[in-house]
């Protein structure tokens, strides 16, 4: 067997190319028309888990008044984000509301009631960035409470201050945006490449990278065109034109794809000397430097054929989805609510969900466009597998995590998954892969908690039994010892009366001698 | 014909000879797994499973009077290990999936009387004489053995909530399979 | 499945689009590849192949439900899906046109009933249903199955009208007076004859059977249009149903040892084209081997599968028993996909073929 390993691995081909899938990408017209603001809502619920990582901790008080831009949560523990009043009013509620998840569970919010006056709290004096040290720059990311605003929403402050640890030479800026429907980061880029550039530059300071790639697919030609005239005269900011791909917007494809590098199974991108951050990431760190306006409001593209007016919206963290839908209007009751791309976002339980960082889009799909059929036995027609931009075998996959063999899965390659949906986007079975490979991933997870919580039983209950051992033997040695004491006590007072005794006998014998 | 009968007979005594000698002198005392399996059990001496202790269900599970889904605590994760270890394959269906439960203390009925603390099997509950207990969520492996021993009923075996962070998402439905069963 | 959910409905996971297909799309479009080839084949032989064409599908189906209805499993979604319609289709074609009704009936209930539904239903079952009823056919009734009809075209002399053509279906085989009269040897089968009487090709050529790229000579229904197959083949590579390697693999595994062979010793080895053109080679390559559920699932393996069948065929053809040998090559290949499967595997991204996570090059600059 292992000679036929050899003779394929000299036949087989790196990688193949051909990877991902190329839907429709329905981004126009929404992308084309101008961002509008949404009126500030009567409420904003802020969630306190925006990010990856632990919940910030509520520093508010229900009663107490914020201005816009006040910190609200602190970040609690090494992973963690700030949290900031989108606006400014009365703090009503700390409590639960659902959140954006397929699974309908909540989680914990602060609930804002808006005075109207949308106040700004005082953002201090602006400083040039680039006369602060680059932990500084770090540190005022973390305090303005900036997550990767691709999706991830991991915290920003973190990935920079892992850059300048790895010694990062290249700063990639991911402008993929491969997702259908969504045009939020097209249209940031449109609009703000100026701010978008000073965000670059500011990174690049702050992770001491010598060059920044901006990756953007070529179905945004305004986009590149933008962003090359504002990159203009920085020679160490360069924008490239990437093929439109989906998932070209994944972290490791537009890295290989930009650098020709591919990152190792085990590694990040900064293992080989590369830190790629969204556009939108870029522009909430200027706002944070240059402005010294903490991450509160969010561009939100709002598309889907149940839309009467889809378009890109500016939206304060905590509103409502079902604010923003009003908005927008609805031509019809949308068949699914989708928060994110259609690829890789989450089905909304229901409207009543707030806002959150990571939000880059709001979808009301149709039936026709949210394409759910019965699923069908597997034909085997390895459509997924040409699909797959990870090379891995979608359909042994399921079949393995069907029936409960989790490892099997394991072992051909479900870690590697990165949940894109290539497989289930094409399966003609319509098998729902993406959900099996979720499962799959989730109860390994559950697993792995258990067994941790299973070796610390075991490791409490060895120490119990030590516990009782040492307290036994303490007991008994107590004892042993009272005893001993005793005796001693005993045979010291017996000694003493002999001596005593004794002291009498000489001199009693001295007298009698 | 009388060779090929007589010549297959002695084969077949001579074999089964072998195969008799052999079973008794190689016979296996103990069987090593008991000892394997036993290492990979929670170790709390519980009792959920019905059997005395740990070791006893390890026992059972080496035999193959108890299934691997004996022990509660130890639940899914440790049925797949198990079941890995033996090499069969685990009916999981079994398995009380309701989630794991956690014992919680009633601070107002609460006595204080320290009859739950000593018989935690891993000291997840704190305390003194004439002082409200509490349990550490953390140490706690739902044995359930302190809910019998408190006299006031003060302590209840409650599901550990689900959260976003510990959600997982159920197996996909399929209708096919469904059909088959 | 984690109880903590079970109080919520079943949430639905991405993505939320999808790009259209769907099985019986898929089964609609190579029936459409295959139709040219098939309706020139009811052209070429009459009457009664459309007859046994019909009947084979008919029983194809009737074995499906059939199998359904045991299993108390609504039939007709199956049914719809189309898979069971094209296995009978392809065994039809792969038949001899004139064959009796009860060849088709028992080779299309052989397909579905057992070489399909036995194994689980659609894409489970290991061997290609069609090819393993051609194949349990031939071995159990030899003689229908290798009688072969020389071309008698609709509205030519002679060729049966859609009665009679019924009563040839309907007629038990050696009871058919005109057969004898069109009885004809196929290209293949006349080689082998005559080399197992000693005599060489070269010597033979001269009474040997017209090979025709149009198809008009002796041999199954929907067989013998080699450049009609190889055309709806090369549509549904277009259409992107099938993938080219298989194919290409296959003809080139036939070709190769043909070249070498018949350049080595012509009077003992037949040339390419007829080996390309004869029997069910175009057909097998385009339509059969490229089956989704019994051929491998990576390129690479794919071409090693079509290679494996092309051979085989040669080998089959050239040394075997059976003047052809499409159909016992490819289930031959078919019984070997999961080992292929098991052992030619994508890479994956960040890995090295064997898995391992791959080296970081040293200090990138």
């Amino acid at each position: 067997m292992g000679l036929i390993e050899k003779v394929f691995s000299l036949l087989g081909p790196a990688i193949h190319t051909d990877w991902g899938v190329h839907p429709a990408d329905r981004k126009r017209p929404a992308a084309d028309s101008p961002v509008r603001g949404l009126p500030l809502p009567e409420r904003l619920h802020v969630p306190l888990q925006q990010h990856i990582g632990a919940a910030a901790r509520p520093i508010m008080l229900v009663g107490q008044t914020v201005l816009k831009g006040q910190l609200i949560a602190e970040a609690q523990g090494a992973t963690s984000a700030a949290v900031h009043a989108p606006t400014s009013g009365i703090v009503t509620a700390i409590g639960d509301i659902s959140a954006p998840h397929p699974s309908g569970l909540s989680f914990s919010a602060v609930t804002i009631e808006s005075d109207g006056a949308d106040r700004w709290a005082d953002t201090g004096a602006s400083v040039d960035p680039f006369s602060l040290p680059p932990q500084e720059i770090a540190r005022r990311v973390a305090a303005a409470g900036v997550v990767g605003l691709g999706g991830a929403t991991f915290p920003s402050a973190l990935k920079l201050g892992l850059g300048l640890r790895a010694k990062i030479h290249t700063l990639i800026l991911n402008g993929g945006e491969c997702e259908p429907y969504l045009s939020c980061d097209d249209r940031l880029m449109r609009d703000c490449a100026t701010e978008i550039v000073d965000g670059i530059r500011i990174m690049l300071h702050a992770t001491g990278a010598t060059r920044a790639l901006v990756g953007i697919e070529d179905n945004k030609p305004e986009a590149i065109a933008s962003m090359t005239a504002a990159a203009h005269d920085f020679p160490d900011i360069k924008v490239r034109s990437v093929p439109a791909r989906y998932p070209m917007g994944s972290e490791k494809h537009l890295f290989s794809e930009l650098t020709g590098q591919e990152v190792p199974a085990d590694g990040r991108t900064t293992d080989l000397g590369a830190l790629v951050h969204n556009v939108g990431t870029a522009w909430a760190v200027h706002e944070a430097l240059r402005q010294g306006r903490p991450l509160v409001e969010r561009l939100v593209t709002l598309n889907g054929g149940a839309l009467e007016r889809p378009g890109n919206i500016r939206v304060p963290i905590g509103t409502l989805v079902e604010d923003v839908l009003a908005f927008a209007g609805l031509r019809s009751e949308p068949a699914r609510l989708v928060m994110g791309g259609p690829m890789m976002g989450n089905r909304l339980p229901h409207a009543r969900v707030p806002v959150v960082k990571g939000t880059s889009g709001i979808l009301a799909l149709t039936a026709a466009e949210a394409a759910s059929l019965e699923p069908g036995p597997c034909i085997r027609c390895s459509t997924c597998v040409r699909a797959c931009p990870v090379g891995l075998l979608p359909l042994e996959m399921s079949a393995r995590i069907g029936v409960d063999d989790l490892n099997g899965a394991v072992a051909l390659g479900l870690k590697d998954c990165i949940a894109c949906g290539c497989c289930s986007y094409v399966c003609p079975s319509r098998i729902p892969l993406v959900h099996y490979f979720n499962h799959a991933k989730g109860e390994l997870a559950a697993q792995g908690r258990a067994q941790l919580r299973n070796e610390a039983a075991k490791r409490l209950a060895a120490a119990r039994i030590e516990r009782l051992a040492r307290e036994a033997q303490e007991k008994t040695a107590a004892a042993a010892r009272r005893k001993a004491e005793r005796a001693a006590q005993k045979a010291a007072e017996k000694a003493a009366a002999e001596a005593a005794q004794q002291a009498a006998q000489p001199a009693a014998e001295e007298t009698t001698t | 014909m009388i060779a090929a009968i007589l010549s297959v007979t002695l084969l077949g005594i001579a074999l089964g000879f072998a195969l008799g000698f052999a079973a008794r002198k190689f016979a296996v005392e103990t069987d090593a797994r008991v000892a394997e399996i036993g290492a990979m059990m929670p170790g709390t001496n519980c009792g959920q499973c019905g059997y005395p202790g740990c070791p006893g269900a390890a026992a059972a599970i080496a035999a193959g009077e108890a299934t691997v889904t004996v022990c509660p605590p130890g639940g899914k994760a440790l049925a797949t290990a198990l079941a890995a270890k033996l090499g069969i394959a685990a009916d999981l269906s079994g398995v009380s999936d309701e989630g794991p439960k956690i014992a919680t203390i009633a601070e107002e009925i609460c006595i204080g009387c320290c009859r739950c603390i000593k018989e935690c099997p891993t000291d997840a509950i704190v305390g003194a004489a004439k002082q409200i207990h509490a349990v550490m969520r953390e140490a706690c492996t739902g044995c359930g053995n302190c809910v019998d021993r408190c006299p006031t009923e003060a302590v209840k075996m409650e599901p550990v909530p689900v959260t976003l962070q510990h959600w997982v998402w159920p197996k996909p439905q399929a209708k096919v399979e469904q059909a088959w069963a | 499945m984690s109880g903590e959910s079970l109080s919520l409905a079943m949430p639905t996971a991405s993505p939320h689009a999808h790009a259209g297909g769907s099985v019986t799309r898929v089964m609609a479009r190579v029936m459409l590849a295959l139709l040219p080839a098939t309706l020139y084949g009811f052209w070429l032989y009459g009457w009664p192949a459309f007859h046994l064409f019909m009947f084979t599908i008919m029983f194809a189906l009737f074995g499906e439900a059939f199998a359904l209805r045991l299993m108390r499993r609504p039939a007709m979604p199956v049914l719809l899906d189309g898979s069971a319609l094209l296995t009978g289709w392809l065994l039809a074609l792969s038949l001899p046109p004139w064959a009796p009704w009860w060849i088709g009936a028992v080779g299309g209930l052989f397909a579905t009933l057992v070489a399909k539904q036995l194994f689980g239903g659609l894409g489970q079952n290991l061997f290609n249903p069609a090819m393993v009823a051609r194949v349990a056919l031939l071995i159990s009734f030899p003689v229908p199955m290798t009688l072969w009809i020389a071309p008698l075209p609709l509205g030519s002399v002679g060729a049966p009208g859609f009665v009679a053509g019924l009563q040839i279906t309907l007629a038990a085989a050696n009871t058919v007076p005109q057969l004898d009269a069109v009885a004809s040897a196929s290209l293949l089968g006349f080689a082998k004859t005559e080399l197992s009487r000693g005599i060489d090709l070269l010597h033979a050529a001269a009474n040997a059977p017209v090979l025709s790229w149009v198809g008009a000579r002796a041999g199954s229904l929907g067989e013998t249009a080699a450049l009609l197959i190889a055309g709806g083949g090369v549509a549904l590579i277009l259409m992107g149903i099938i993938s080219w390697h298989i194919p290409v693999a296959m003809l080139a595994g036939i070709a190769l040892p043909a070249f070498i062979g018949h350049a080595v010793d012509p009077a003992r080895y037949l040339d390419v084209a007829t080996h390309l053109l004869s029997g069910a080679a175009m057909l097998c390559a385009f339509f059969i081997a490229t089956d989704y559920v019994t051929s491998p699932n990576t390129r690479l393996g794919q071409l090693v599968f079509g290679m494996g069948c092309g051979l085989l065929t040669w080998l089959i053809r050239t040394y075997g028993g059976y003047p052809e040998g499409v159909a016992f090559a490819v289930l031959l290949m078919n019984a070997l996909t999961p080992a292929i499967d098991r052992l030619v595997k994508p890479r994956i991204y960040g890995r090295d073929r064997k898995g391992k996570p791959l080296e970081p090059p040293e200090a990138a600059t």
